[in-house]
């Protein structure tokens, strides 16, 4: 099944931009970005020509800027025929920030406005359930603003000098900080939640009389179940609250943010290449390609090249992340359907291999810390290649083969997979799905073939999809992949160049010119953006991370409903989640 | 294929591994307690050890702590601080110690966890040279930038992971006393980081007898003293640390934490 947008032409961004310009006249405007502004009032209705007539049939990330005398919403969408991003901004004032909600024109806005309203206090008119999502319901504060201060707050920006040159050792408890007790409580919290209206917060697990009126037609009573934060099938601290009619699922709300550590806000205030270890953070299970994302958009920012060496040394060490990734991915939803943690340790077991060749090269196991903006920070030790050679065309191949022997023809697996967690095509970009979980049903879009990056123009490979879009074809896209990553290690094993692994001059304190950008590359889990404004300081003056986990789950709901409890575990597992990168 | 021979295959496979414990992974598993040889030696040595890649099945275990599995050169954790055990050394004014407190380890640190105090003379001038070196390992991610960026190879990434206390806090912020190691054993553990340091250091010694030799071959042909031309530059050198001293003590005082 393919999506029929051929009735459209494919345009450039910027030809987007000047037709919009044209047909819309002063509603519009374009900034010194090449940003399409455009009027409040008149966002949903330039929102919905722009999808329709223009093809921007996908909203890849939405986001919000905090600048001195209003906010700017910050919206990119492309088209799934290719081709870059078009950005789109919407401002709002300070004193009342109110933008129209776009969660009508694209659905996969929904998660991403309730998390910009939770971070900077940006209400979105329209929008069907605007909660805070990272923070508590009970919250006081926005913490992506500017003014915002954290607990044990020291300095807006490091280098810290308050502990140097003085040498006076602290800890961060014992510290009185001016800021030390500012998680403020609004007024009438109970450890239970606050009160609102008479009636319970949102996160308490009650279902009142009031529930049950609204919907008068159900045969048997309705129940609330909490699954997670500490359920094992979660793969972390998430929590799911599962509304069930008997046993079936009626509907589902993603709880998250239990882990969250303000990422962002920790990258703002960092130096920029400072800030490359903690993007290893994210996805801790493809800590290479969050590296290459953030390398990707401030190399963008610099105009910065990069040597062929280090090309395909990042190629090299990428794709083998996508490997050791699927291979955790696709063995955890074995265990989430109750193949208990027998192919998950031998998938470990291949998994491991991968490991030892990051540790050899990049010093770590998981926090490689490895990219540098222009290359690579270490060239690759003399013993990679044959132990890699030996791997990439031997062992894995056999391991990949082996599992595909023990698992995908299995009945019971079948059984529990397919037809299950159905996501139609238009859904799945509606939703802004990406990754597997967006090929799975059957859209061959993948970043590294959409607008390719890096050198993955150079190499011979297939962007796998299957039809279905069940946990079953997801399972078989990251089986698929793992093979295509393989054929690409393959290649760039064959091609590498001698020569220098990064461009420019080896510094720390590195000048980013004024400008931003929106850089993403194809993460095992999806379309990973970052978008990075810098006001040419030391710090970033805004950095966003467009999490291919966290925008999954908008569509985890639409896929659950109408099925079994024990189903949403397998569903859950097949759009791969990982914390660090969900709740950021 | 019949109903229920997916099933049956999956157990084939599963058999497989059970008896490959027996027939391959514990006939490499090595008998006695010690390191196992790292890929790099095996390899060397032409043959593989008990973890690495491809003809190895089965599950096996190693029996840490008995067992200890190398790790690689490049394996990195917690920093550690540099001396010179020679007497002749340039450093050897300064206990051998390589720091020059420059600071640029404590600025690209990205948790911020080390903190440094320069040296001072009798006459209240900085010295190149650290008194106190702190790093709070407990906020340390080990990312490695700190000896990245020194340009004194001062500070190295240890290869010591077994730090466990019972304490978590004071027991955690080691002191220049608890960081300082002497370069034998940077040169143990990372064997061709420290041959690259030493091809630096003989290259710029060439090129510095080369100068040597230009600067005596121009002083025989203007006049000028050599000795002369090296104090005045060193003099220069002093007045522009006084400076940035002073700069520094104007700026500190107001953002104290």
């Amino acid at each position: 099944m393919t999506v029929t947008t051929d009735v459209h032409p494919l345009l450039a961004p910027a030809d987007v931009v000047a037709r919009a310009q044209a047909r819309f006249g002063d509603r519009v405007g374009v900034d010194a970005h090449g940003a399409l502004v455009i009027d409040r009032a008149a966002l949903p209705e330039v929102a919905t020509a722009l999808r329709d007539d223009f093809g921007l049939d996908y909203l890849n990330n939405l986001t919000c800027v905090d600048w001195p005398d209003r906010f700017d919403v910050v919206y990119h969408a492309c088209s799934m025929r290719g081709g870059g991003t078009v950005t789109l901004k919407c401002a709002a004032d300070r004193a009342n920030p109110v933008v129209p909600s776009l969660v009508t024109v694209w659905a996969g806005a929904n998660l991403q406005e309730r998390e910009a309203y939770d971070m900077f206090g940006v209400r979105f008119a329209g929008h069907p359930n605007l909660k805070r999502i990272l923070m508590w319901e009970s919250f006081q504060g926005y913490p992506l603003r500017k003014d915002w201060k954290e607990a044990y707050f020291e300095q807006n920006l490091k280098p810290f000098n308050s502990r140097w040159p003085d040498g006076q050792f602290f800890f961060g408890e014992t510290k009185l900080a001016e800021w030390n007790s500012n998680a403020k409580y609004p007024r009438g919290y109970t450890a239970a939640g606050i009160e609102k209206d008479g009636r319970p917060d949102s996160n308490v697990m009650v279902l009142d009389a009031e529930d049950l009126k609204r919907s008068p037609d159900i045969g048997s009573e309705r129940l609330i179940v909490n699954m997670g934060p500490q359920h094992p099938s979660t793969h972390g601290v998430f929590q799911m609250r599962l509304t069930l009619d008997g046993e079936t699922v009626v509907d589902l709300q993603p709880v998250m943010g239990y882990m969250h550590r303000n990422h962002e806000k920790i990258g703002e205030r960092n130096l920029w290449l400072a800030n490359m270890p903690y993007t290893d953070r994210l996805d801790y299970i493809a800590q290479l390609g969050n590296e290459w994302g953030y390398a990707l958009s401030v190399e963008k920012l610099m105009g910065l090249e990069v040597p062929e060496r280090a090309e395909y040394i990042r190629i090299i060490m990428v794709e083998l992340t996508r490997i050791q990734s699927h291979l955790w991915g696709v063995t955890f939803l074995l265990n989430d359907i109750g193949a208990f943690f027998t192919p998950m340790m031998y998938a470990i077991e291949e998994r491991e291999l991968i490991l030892d060749l990051f540790e050899m090269t990049t010093g770590s196991r998981l926090m490689c810390n490895y990219f540098r903006f222009g290359g690579v920070a270490y060239d690759l030790p003399p013993e990679f290649m044959p132990l890699t050679r030996t791997l990439v065309y031997d062992r894995l191949p056999r391991a990949i083969d082996e599992m595909d022997a023990y698992l995908t023809g299995n009945e019971i697996v079948l059984e529990r997979m397919q037809g299950v967690g159905v996501l139609p095509p238009e859904l799945a970009i509606g939703y802004s799905a990406s990754g597997p979980v967006l090929r799975g049903s059957g859209v061959p879009y993948d970043v590294r073939r959409a607008e390719p990056y890096g050198i993955y123009d150079r190499f011979d490979w297939d962007v796998v999809t299957r039809p279905e879009g069940d946990i079953y074809a997801r399972y078989m896209v990251r089986v698929g992949e793992m093979r295509e990553s393989l054929k690409i290690v393959q290649q760039a094993m064959r091609d590498i160049p001698e020569g220098p692994i990064l461009g420019g001059k080896k510094a720390w304190q590195i000048r980013v010119p004024e400008g931003e950008v929106y850089g993403r590359v194809e993460n095992p889990r999806g379309e990973l953006g970052y978008y990075c404004v810098s006001d040419g300081k030391a710090n970033p003056y805004r950095y966003h991370v467009r999490s291919p986990c966290f925008v999954n789950l908008t569509a985890l709901a639409e896929m659950t409903k109408g099925h079994k409890v024990a189903d949403t575990v397998a569903i859950l597992g097949s759009i791969d989640i990982v914390l660090g990168e969900v709740d950021r | 294929m019949a109903f229920g021979m997916g099933v049956v295959r999956g157990m084939g496979v599963t058999l497989r591994h059970f008896f490959e414990t027996y027939t391959v992974a514990q006939k490499k598993q090595p008998a006695v307690a010690g390191n196992v040889p790292s890929p790099a030696e095996a390899i060397k040595g032409g043959k593989m050890p008990g973890g690495m890649p491809t003809e190895t099945g089965g599950i096996f275990t190693f029996q840490y702590p008995d067992q200890k599995l190398p790790v690689p050169e490049r394996f990195r954790y917690i920093p550690f601080l540099l001396y010179e055990e020679e007497p002749e050394s340039e450093r050897a004014q300064f206990d051998g110690t390589r720091c020059t407190a420059c600071g640029i380890c404590a600025k690209v640190c990205p948790p911020q966890c080390i903190w440094i105090v320069q040296g001072k003379g009798d006459d209240g001038r900085p010295r190149p040279v650290a008194t106190e070196f702190y790093i709070d390992a407990s906020i340390c991610m080990s990312c490695g930038f700190c000896s990245e960026y020194c340009p004194f190879d001062a500070i190295k990434m240890d290869h010591d992971f077994e730090f466990s206390s019972y304490e978590r806090h004071e027991s955690w912020v080691f002191d220049i006393q608890e960081l300082l190691h002497p370069v034998a054993y940077h040169a143990a553990i990372h064997p061709t980081d420290y041959e690259r340091e030493l091809e630096e250091q003989r290259q710029k010694e060439a090129a510095k007898r080369k100068k040597e030799e230009a600067a005596r071959a121009a002083a025989a042909s203007t006049g000028v003293d050599a000795d002369e031309a090296k104090r005045r530059k060193m003099e220069a050198r002093q007045r522009m640390l006084d400076a940035k001293a002073k700069r520094e003590t104007a700026q500190g005082g107001g953002e104290g934490g």
